[in-house]
């Protein structure tokens, strides 16, 4: 039996005839930040594991595009907030039943850790930058410190970055209202989606074929992952309540089929994990293209986990009031 | 915790839109958004049709999500009651609540930023009023009271009618109901 139902006297801005409150602004913010996440521990492991020789850049020149990512993502977070100057508010308390809480609080922490592990690479690095710092009384001693103790910075980044990565996620799946995102996969996919966008990054610019190769390597298995991560997700959705299934209908057969299929599984995962293969076969070119496409995945399953998420609900109206049909009544 | 209800007759009520009204003007509700809405549910296969009236709000849940997803404690429960409210100076506008509702009640109020729902009026039932939704109705299908008093008229209202509240299955512990 279907109900129908028309809803008298209400067209609100963003919530009619379907929630658009969050925009291309978060989409970028959650891409970022678990791009930030994937660096901080790719960074992290190539300082623990020793490994200068072979992964050059990403021992001594990786860590300073954390900063510059997760800023960046910052700044969008900052530009979806509508009453941006009261921004503040999130360090004012703690709410432990709220996912943007602790991931406001996780941001102090990251931060802090995020910069020291630059610093700590940063006179290797970027030579030119640390001269300037070094200028600086305080940029030396900090810089010293942080070098001194760059393996425990490394040890710290690591539980860190996976929470950064993983909170990504549980942003969204925390919030049960929307069916579509009630998955405990979101958390894990987020994470592994951000270490893969951030393994692209030497793909594309390390001088060294090794490290390439170890990277396109690294590529492939977590692409591999995000596929395994992606299918969870679905049948978690498919084994849920009647609000689950209407949810999952969306991706299969419904508006977003062909959005999410071809515009994402395709081009962002299948695509790039083919094209690395190659790549790693010593096609430069189709390596390039392959870290490219991953990008572009990460960035696709944001901004289509946001927009689908939001279309999916409980209150389910198969008519609801449309302005439209009072333009029709006035001719 | 004093739990308020607001128990609404799907009889009695002809979908004038009174209440609406009422509520835009108590609360000053800028054009074009609104704090409270009717519901037109037809229900059936023709021939057999069936239509119901509800006059909808924020649900002032007792498990409130959206109180739950804020951040900053800006959603939060007057004076030990399960009335929601909005503070405006806490409210960072990141939309967290919005999306937690699962009734989509919550609005994009100001021009400020900060978000605005339904708050049963809690002004005036703080002078011992009706919200002004239940006090306009023409036809007095609207209630209000406290389900904690055994004598309310929501209580006693709840005991001898046939009701149902929205989507229970939420967990939400709505408190507005409909008699049926």
């Amino acid at each position: 039996m279907i109900e129908e139902v028309l809803v008298t006297a209400r067209h609100n801005a963003k919530i009619d005839p379907s929630l658009g409150i969050w925009t291309w602004e978060i989409s970028v913010y959650l891409f970022l930040g678990g791009m930030t996440a994937g660096i901080m521990l790719f960074a992290a492991w190539a300082m623990l594991s020793r490994k200068r020789e072979v992964l050059a850049f990403a021992h001594d020149r990786f860590a300073l595009w954390a900063p510059i990512a997760l800023s960046l993502g910052m700044t969008t977070l900052f530009l979806d907030l509508e009453h941006k100057l009261y921004v503040w508010r999130f360090y004012t308390s703690f709410e432990p039943t709220s996912p943007m809480s602790w991931g406001a609080w996780i941001l102090v922490l990251v931060y802090p850790v995020m910069i020291l592990q630059t610093l700590s690479t940063l006179r290797r690095g970027y030579p030119t930058l640390a001269g300037w710092l070094d200028r600086i009384p305080v940029g030396g001693w900090v810089m010293d410190l942080s070098e001194n103790w760059r393996r425990t910075i490394a040890f710290l980044a690591i539980p860190l970055a996976v929470g950064l990565g993983i909170y990504t996620g549980v942003l969204l799946s925390a919030l049960s209202a929307r069916p579509f995102w009630s998955s405990g996969a979101l958390g894990p996919l987020f994470l592994v989606s951000g270490m893969s966008t951030a393994a692209v990054i030497p793909v594309m610019v390390s001088r060294l074929k090794g490290e390439r190769h170890f990277f396109e390597t690294t590529d492939i298995g977590l692409i591999f992952l995000e596929v395994v991560l992606v299918s969870i997700f679905l049948i978690s959705l498919a084994t849920g309540a009647a609000y689950h299934l209407e949810a999952l209908d969306l991706v299969m057969g419904g508006p977003f089929t062909e959005a999410f299929w071809l515009w994402f599984v395709v081009p962002g995962l299948l695509v790039p994990m083919v094209l690395a293969f190659l790549g790693l076969r010593g096609y430069r070119a189709f390596g390039l293209l392959a870290s490219v496409l991953v990008l572009y995945g990460g960035f696709m399953l944001r901004y289509l986990m946001v927009e689908i998420g939001q279309v999916s609900t409980w209150t389910d109206y198969a008519i609801q009031f449309d302005p439209q049909l009072l333009e029709r009544l006035t001719q | 915790m004093t739990t308020y209800a607001m128990v609404i007759d799907t009889i009695t009520c002809i979908g004038c839109g009174d209440c609406v009204v009422a509520c835009k003007t108590e609360n000053n509700v800028p054009e074009g958004l609104n704090r409270d809405w009717v519901v037109e549910a037809t229900s059936g296969e023709y021939p057999n049709l069936h239509t119901e009236f509800r006059s909808e709000r924020c649900n002032h849940c007792s498990h409130a999500t959206c109180v739950y997803a804020c951040p900053t404690g800006a959603s939060h429960y007057w004076k030990d009651t399960n009335i929601v409210l909005v503070a405006a100076e806490k409210c960072t506008g990141c939309k967290a609540c919005i999306a937690a509702c699962p009734y989509d009640a919550r609005l994009i109020m100001r021009p400020e930023g900060y978000i605005d729902k339904c708050t049963f009026c809690h002004h005036r039932v703080d002078e011992g009023l009706d919200p002004a939704c239940v006090a306009s109705c023409p036809t007095h299908c609207m209630h209000f009271g406290m389900l904690d008093n055994p004598d309310s008229i929501v209580s006693r209202l709840l005991r001898e009618r046939r009701h149902k509240a929205l989507l229970p299955e939420t967990g939400n512990e709505p408190n507005v109901y409909y008699l049926l």
